[in-house]
């Protein structure tokens, strides 16, 4: 009763540490421009200027096309080479394997502030800079080595004799794959698209060192070029508007895949 | 349906290691044949190169008269049960059974019919729409078997497909896998390193060791006439009494006493060449309690004495064992069969001998008991290649025979 007290009481304070900034982003984004800075939690007087404000702009729709078209793209482009990758690495025996395993692993440790100047240069002499092109490279290959680690956990999950089972029953290696394998493997896969998709949407440092207007500017760099409709207005509320805004595609991206990872979908394959 | 002919099939692979040394076996079409041996004998590997998961490193293997080694498994057409059923956890046992039938791209009226009669005949007509998580372990290994037999493939191949079941339902689905292999006529490969299954199963057994075959045979001509001392161990429960013997004026002495030698073996053993040392092989039920013969009988076998150790009544029989003094048999084919069967650091001083008595035997534990032992059905093995060389043209003969 008393360690359960105690968890409880942990759990409270980690739940409220977490989810009191959110709030008071939302709130600020309900607030008008004269209570801002009142400091009541519960705004006094509502009002939906701040997101009539930014969906008036063009920088902020134009901003968030871009961000979800970029990692969109990123991410099914990631998941299926990261299937493709981590299926060849848990199930064959190929020259290379270790390497290629080592390598990823380098490039998912390699501090991204180091290669933004190289990027930069790189992507202004071959014309990607300030391209979708331009992001969804160097996205794709920092969320390959997460994508790959991620499923190929899972595929050493599934039992080999399965493959095999299929390959008896007439299978061909592709069948098999894409017939037994991967609806098993789907969990993985759409835990790994959220986990990518989470980083492409987030990412800062590529999207305001890779881009110059607003033909690629993703949210998160947009958002920081926020001002007033006039330099003497204060774009807070608008800032709070659009980060909820932001957040909104994330939490329908889990809510969607989160039905489809369905724990234990391999229960009763063997004999356990 | 079809042959399976393996002529010499070796497996190696690139570490060196070689999991099977050119093994020939010929499969007629129709039969039910049993790869036994203890693990790593490469039962299971030769299983996987006639199904085509695993490559043939050289030999040939023929399916129907046709060469298949180069044949994807798919165009082999084949059907495999597995030790762990791989069942498709995604999909409904119909599905599960109807999916080789899909791949086949078979009219939907067709596969429907299939999958109904195989689960009529495997009893599984109530549970088509479950998930195999919701399958007990018999009904998951029925839908395996289901699997295999809705294609009506050219062969069966089987990978212990009972192991995973508890001992009751092994015997129920044993007699139930027979009964279908009869029923359906096709060629079936079955690998167990259970002897009871390859004995009660199969039209011929082959034993298997360290990637080489060591008999091959109807499942009486193994348990009768061991080729060697592997196969005399490794075939039958309880199994052969293995003592020490050597050979000295014309006798053979061994724990038990001095037994008689038959002409054509002194003869043999007379060769230069000729062991010394030999091991006697002789099975539980060739003893018998000495009062329960009559004089006929007791007059060609031979009669010792010794203390019981334990009795064991089995309501048909009495286990009966006893310690001889005079030290166990030594032999490399020994060592391995302890080692399969977990004995390895078992006391090795004293030799154990396992009889086999009527029920009606009246001898009690501790007292001492006359056992008559029938000379006839007595094997003797040389030590060092474990050859048995009481077979006198491919037949036991005893070591009394003239």
């Amino acid at each position: 009763m008393n360690s359960k007290l105690k968890w409880g009481v942990l759990d409270v304070i980690v739940v409220v540490f977490a989810l009191v900034p959110v709030l008071w982003i939302v709130s600020l984004s309900f607030k008008t421009t004269a209570t801002l800075t009142d400091g009541n939690f519960i705004p006094r007087e509502w009002t939906f200027d701040n997101y009539q404000l930014i969906f008036q702009t063009d920088q902020f729709v134009r901003a968030l096309i871009n961000s979800i078209g970029i990692a969109l793209i990123s991410t099914l482009i990631a998941v299926v080479l990261g299937t493709m990758a981590a299926y060849a690495i848990s199930r064959l025996d190929f020259p290379g394997k270790s390497l290629l395993v080592g390598v990823s692993l380098l490039i998912a440790m390699f501090p991204q502030v180091s290669l933004v100047s190289p990027l930069f240069n790189i992507e202004r002499n071959t014309g990607l800079f300030d391209t979708w092109p331009g992001l969804i490279l160097p996205y794709i290959t920092f969320a390959l080595p997460l994508a790959i680690y991620t499923l190929s956990a899972f595929f050493k999950q599934i039992p080999w004799d399965l493959e095999k089972a299929a390959k008896m029953d007439g299978a061909t290696q592709g069948e098999a794959f894409r017939k037994v394998i991967a609806p098993l493997a789907a969990p993985g896969v759409f835990t790994t698209a959220i986990l990518v998709f989470i980083f492409c949407w987030n990412d800062f440092l590529f999207a305001i060192s890779l881009t110059s207007t607003e033909q690629s500017r993703t949210v998160p760099v947009a958002l920081s070029f926020f001002t007033g409709a006039s330099q003497f207005e204060d774009p807070t509320g608008a800032i709070s508007a659009a980060a909820v805004v932001i957040t909104i595609p994330i939490i329908l991206f889990v809510l969607f895949f989160q039905r489809r990872i369905v724990a234990g979908l391999t229960s009763g394959a063997v004999k356990g | 349906m079809a042959d399976i002919v393996l002529d010499k099939v070796t497996k190696s692979y690139p570490d060196g290691t070689i999991a099977v040394h050119g093994i020939d076996l010929e499969i007629a079409d129709g039969e039910f044949i049993i790869l036994v041996g203890p693990s790593g004998c490469g039962k299971s590997t030769t299983l996987n190169m006639i199904a085509g998961l695993e490559d043939i490193t050289s030999g040939e293997l023929r399916i129907a008269g046709v060469r298949v080694n180069d044949k994807a498994p798919k165009d082999r057409d084949i059907a495999m049960v597995f030790q762990s059923y791989a069942l498709y956890p995604n999909m409904t046992v119909r599905e599960n059974m109807a999916f080789p039938l899909k791949l086949a791209k078979l009219p939907k009226a067709e596969i429907d019919k299939k999958v109904n009669d195989a689960a009529k005949v495997l009893e599984l007509t109530d549970y088509l729409d479950r998930k195999p998580a919701n399958l007990s372990g018999g009904q998951r290994q029925r839908v395996a078997m289901g699997r295999a037999i809705v294609r009506s493939p050219k062969a069966f191949l089987m990978d212990e497909p009972l192991s995973n079941l508890d001992a009751k339902l092994r015997v129920q689905m044993r007699t139930q896998v027979s009964r279908l292999q009869k029923q359906l006529g096709t060629t079936t490969v079955y690998v167990t390193h259970d002897q009871t299954e390859a004995m009660t199963l199969g039209d011929r057994v082959v034993v298997m060791r360290a990637g080489h075959i060591q008999q091959v045979g109807d499942p009486q001509t193994l348990y009768d006439n061991p080729v060697n001392l592997f196969v005399a161990g490794f075939i039958g429960s309880p199994s052969m009494n293995f003592l020490p013997a050597t050979v000295e004026q014309g006798k053979l002495i061994t724990p038990l006493g001095d037994l008689p030698i038959g002409a054509r073996l002194q003869r043999m053993l007379a060769a230069g060449d000729a062991p010394k040392q030999l091991v006697l092989g002789i099975r539980p039920e060739h003893f018998e309690d000495a009062a329960l013969v009559d004089e006929a009988q007791r007059a060609k076998g031979f009669e010792f004495t010794a203390p019981v150790d334990l009795i064991e009544s089995m309501g048909s029989d009495k286990y009966v064992y006893f310690t001889l003094e005079g030290g166990a048999a030594a032999a490399a084919d020994l060592e391995d069969l302890a080692a399969d069967a977990g004995g390895a650091d078992l006391p090795h001083d004293a030799a154990n001998l396992v009889t086999r008595l009527s029920a009606e035997s009246r001898l009690r534990e501790g007292a001492d008991a006359e056992v008559w032992l029938n000379l006839d059905k007595i094997h003797l093995f040389d030590p060092a290649d474990g050859r048995n060389i009481t077979l006198h043209e491919g037949r036991a003969a005893g070591v009394t025979a003239g």
